[in-house]
């Protein structure tokens, strides 16, 4: 391997390791995704406020894994976003509604109402899980798209990347994707009941209803995650070769076998999420369950955009033209760029660091309702 | 792509829709949050509650305004994929960098220590606390250092080179990108002017406070933080807005012609001072001025430090030619020229891409050097014709001088601020004081949205300068969607704006109705 292969590859490990905070961080959806549910006004509260100490690290990583695919994979960025206008712009309506949400939520003079902003922040727990999930598929079931250089010698016409009419909501229809979709979407739901039994203390009733919720949604999670897998890996795909793309059946399976050590990451993931789930849900006496089943989710996130990219796999095959399907060695920045920001990469450990610390600080003292009513600042 | 024209024009609407809502949330939080952390210290280092109550007060307007631009900011990014896929490719190489640094660099400081301001009041140390303050205010100064790195380059785009095996550009230099003379001045001028508009901010809401007789000392307290910050914020802006205009005669001689509505420039060329523009379409000649005055060589003195400097106008620009300082005629490349050069480029550039298909090296190494050799001219190929490089000149003309105008009010307004809250304090129960102060805030914010509107329209009808125009920048999208896309986030971030304001007036009116340095919680 040469240093920009070393480097891509580099790359693709840290939007993976990304991709895995960000599905662990779905948390918030989750939690927001179940305000409507049977809680009293009280523990809505509770519930909000617990969220809201975390939300901004969420949307952050979010911004961030964007920001990072458009430094290390620009042909990506350009060709997914640009193509799939509407499935990301769905995604991003999503968030804007719940950035504003949390803040405006009980002000006095929020104009349009507690339960509107509440509306947002459920629409964002569903639409914003779901339609991420229908993003990630894209990199294994692929999209109808072309990619011509050439184009943007035409000023008439300069577009390079060019998709299909339907711009995304082909993608959203895709049983395939949406199979993902709500796997994520009730994982997150599921990580979310595991963070408020870690995260809010003194009230007991709350605290049982979402040890039955973590299993409810674990288990629908588990259904759909495992019938998700054998989709996956029963599908074809495309791997780069010395004489372009060629389609391969099971490529996914061919991935995990071929690398076995993500297929063994694979099974310490799930393994790792069951016990969290399991034992937060049967256990009345433990809190812990997120960190093993966020852990376990987060593996198991970073085995997909493994095999959805190493081994030469394209991972956001065209369905329409194979040659155009993007790969890692095909849509990466330059060797001097990855160099810089692989540089810049090296802040990441300190950066993770102070996030910990500031995560332990604060929630040294779970989330009460005493604390609500004593502190100032409270969404 | 027949509506081609129309997707341009929509998505550089929906660009600028996003970006002017953005703007009118991170200046107040870059000024804001350093005022915010000056008023924290002080309380820490004095232990005086009524700090702590000024802090808080002041720290909850802050949350208020700074949700509103995480929400708007999120979009601006994402748009560089679905509105601009093609720049996104073009240039992905070096303009994806600074915005991937930011949010490693910034962002995650700014949403872990803002988190900790906001909640942490029982949960940290008073020490602790305050460290989050400040590094929320460094984060938030750092994530506009990178955004505003990437916005520079737009305007001055250097420390890279083409790559015709790829077609597109890549990244040599990254400390050229980043740190030459015109990002530096950019992200100084943008956070300056934050200091400033934060200033008048607290300042003005201090003045409402007197009007109304309420919470007297914590709106004394505060006019003198705001007026400070403010002061400096505003001289620093002045001192940047002068570095950065002498960057943009260097780089962007045709915005700075726009800006001063100059068509014919000259040998000691004047300053309009205020002038209103003949409506029609200049491209003549003619004086395009219906009424001005001028400040006799103004301009050249102010660029060039030299009365007597020339200084080309549009025409003279698209011409291609300009006089200089020792009054001689010297030829440039004509924008004609420019056309004729960048065409060559770009043809060069397909006749390479044939003889890579064709394994012929030594054509590919011909055509690869006359595409290097003609490459800063590779933009103008997409330019209809010479005058197509003009930008809004009555829009870039406006919005300058409005800027300058307000430039110019508010630093006499801190003065007289500062003046009357140290040496004249009696002047603070004055009626015209409170509402010239309640004024200024809107005025404030008319100069930061005008400075945004000469630096972006004024680079028109680039998007990289010289070598990417928006029409070639765009994504392959029907201009329908991004219409409804467009009324979409228009109708939101309205909405949003409105409900912020809203939250804002009752929480001022409510709070003031209590003791602000000693509240009940």
């Amino acid at each position: 391997m040469n240093t920009l292969e070393i480097l891509q590859d580099y790359w693709w490990l840290l939007i993976s390791v990304l991709g895995s905070a960000l599905v662990f961080l779905l948390f918030v959806q989750g939690g927001q995704s179940m305000l409507h549910s049977n809680v009293n006004d009280t523990q809505r509260q509770l519930m909000v406020n617990s969220l809201g100490l975390k939300w901004e690290l969420t949307f952050t990583t979010l911004v961030v894994f964007g920001g990072a695919f458009f430094a290390s994979f620009p042909l990506f960025y350009s060709t997914s976003f640009g193509g799939a206008y509407w499935l990301w712009m769905l995604i991003l309506l999503s968030f804007v509604v719940q950035a504003f949400s949390y803040e405006f939520r009980r002000k006095r003079g929020n104009v349009y109402g507690t339960r509107t902003y509440d509306t947002f922040l459920m629409f964002n727990g569903l639409v914003g899980c779901v339609l991420l999930g229908v993003a990630v598929g894209t990199m294994f079931f692929g999209g109808a798209f072309t990619v011509d250089k050439t184009n943007i010698l035409n000023p008439g016409a300069p577009v390079i990347s060019n998709w299909t009419p339907t711009h995304g909501l082909e993608a959203i229809a895709c049983w395939k994707n949406l199979l993902l979709g709500f796997a994520v979407f009730f994982l997150a739901r599921t990580m979310a009941s595991l963070y408020f039994i870690n995260n809010i203390a003194g009230d007991s009733g709350l605290t049982s209803k979402m040890r039955r919720k973590a299993l409810l949604n674990g288990l629908v999670f588990a259904v759909l995650f495992v019938a998700f897998l054998l989709v996956l890996l029963l599908q074809s795909g495309y791997r780069m070769t010395d004489g372009g793309f060629e389609e391969e059946s099971n490529i996914y399976l061919h991935n995990l076998l071929n690398m076995w050590w993500l297929g063994a990451t694979l099974l310490i993931g799930v393994v790792l999420a069951l016990y969290g789930i399991f034992r937060s849900a049967f256990d009345s006496k433990w809190n812990c369950g997120i960190w093993y089943a966020g852990i376990g989710a987060g593996l198991v996130v970073l085995v997909l955009f493994s095999i959805a990219g190493y081994g030469n796999t394209a991972y956001l095959p065209s369905t329409i033209d194979p040659a155009s399907s993007l790969s890692i060695a095909n849509s990466s920045s330059s060797l001097f760029t990855l160099t810089v920001m692989s540089w810049v990469s090296l802040l990441i450990p300190f950066v993770l660091a102070y996030i910990a610390y500031v995560w332990a600080k604060m929630n040294a003292r779970p989330m009460s309702e005493t604390e609500l009513k004593g502190d100032a600042h409270q969404y | 792509m027949n509506d081609l024209l129309g997707v341009v024009d929509w998505s550089r609407a929906q660009f600028a829709l996003t970006a002017m809502y953005h703007w009118l949330f991170v200046p107040l939080t870059i000024g804001l949050s350093l005022i915010v952390a000056v008023m924290e210290s002080i309380y820490v280092r004095t232990g005086l509650p009524k700090w702590k109550g000024i802090t808080k007060f002041w720290m909850t307007l802050f949350g208020i305004n700074f949700a509103c631009g995480v929400a708007t900011g999120l979009i601006l990014e994402f748009e560089f994929g679905t509105n601009w896929s093609n720049y996104s490719w073009f240039v992905g190489d070096i303009f994806g960098a600074p915005l991937a640094i930011e949010g490693i660099v910034a962002f995650f400081m700014e949403a872990t220590f803002v988190a900790v301001m906001f909640f942490g009041w029982n949960r940290v140390s008073k020490r602790f606390h305050l460290t989050a303050t400040w590094l929320t205010a460094v984060g938030v100064s750092l994530s506009a250092l990178w955004i505003l790195v990437a916005n520079a380059w737009m305007q001055n785009p250097v420390g890279m080179k083409f790559d015709p095996a790829q077609m597109r550009n890549v990244m040599d230099n990254f400390w050229e990108v980043a740190f030459n003379p015109v990002p530096v001045n950019k992200f100084f001028h943008a956070v300056f002017s934050g200091w400033c508009l934060a200033g008048v901010f607290v300042i003005g809401v201090s003045c409402w406070l007197l009007w109304r007789k309420r919470n007297i000392d914590v709106a004394k307290n505060s006019i003198k933080i705001g007026a400070w910050v403010g002061f400096a914020g505003i001289l620093l802006t002045l001192m940047t807005g002068h570095g950065s205009a002498v960057e943009v005669s260097r780089v962007q001689p045709m915005k700075l012609a726009a800006m001063e509505g100059l068509y014919r420039g000259s040998v000691g060329q004047d300053i309009v001072g205020f002038g209103i523009l003949k409506c029609e379409d200049q491209r003549t000649d003619e004086d395009p001025m219906l009424f001005s005055i001028d400040i006799p060589k103004g301009l050249s003195y102010l660029i060039y430090s030299d009365g007597e400097h020339f200084v080309p106008g549009i025409r003279d620009l698209i011409d291609g030619f300009a006089i200089n300082e020792n009054g001689d005629t010297v030829n440039t490349v004509s924008y004609a020229e420019r056309i004729a050069l960048g065409t060559k480029s770009r043809e060069a550039l397909a006749r390479y891409g044939a003889a890579v298909q064709a394994g012929d090296t030594e054509a590919a190494s011909t055509a690869a050097r006359e595409v290097e050799d003609n490459f800063k001219y590779f933009g103008y190929s997409y330019l209809p014709s010479p005058e197509a490089a003009i930008p809004p000149v009555g829009m870039t003309f406006y919005s300058f001088h409005i800027m300058v105008f307000a430039g110019g009010f508010l630093l006499l307004f801190f003065v007289v601020m500062l003046f009357v809250s140290y040496r004249k304090t009696s002047v603070l129960e004055k009626a015209w004081l409170h509402w010239l102060g309640i004024i200024s805030i809107a005025i404030v914010w008319i100069c930061s949205q005008a400075g945004w509107i000469v630096a972006e329209v004024g680079r028109q009808p680039w998007v990289i300068q010289d070598l990417m125009p928006t029409t070639a920048a765009i994504s392959d999208i029907p201009s329908s969607s991004v219409q409804i896309t467009f009324w979409i986030f228009a109708a939101i971030f309205t909405g949003l704006l409105i409900a912020e304001i809203s939250i804002m007036l009752r929480y001022i009116s409510s709070a003031s109705k209590e003791d602000i340095a000693n509240p009940t919680h």
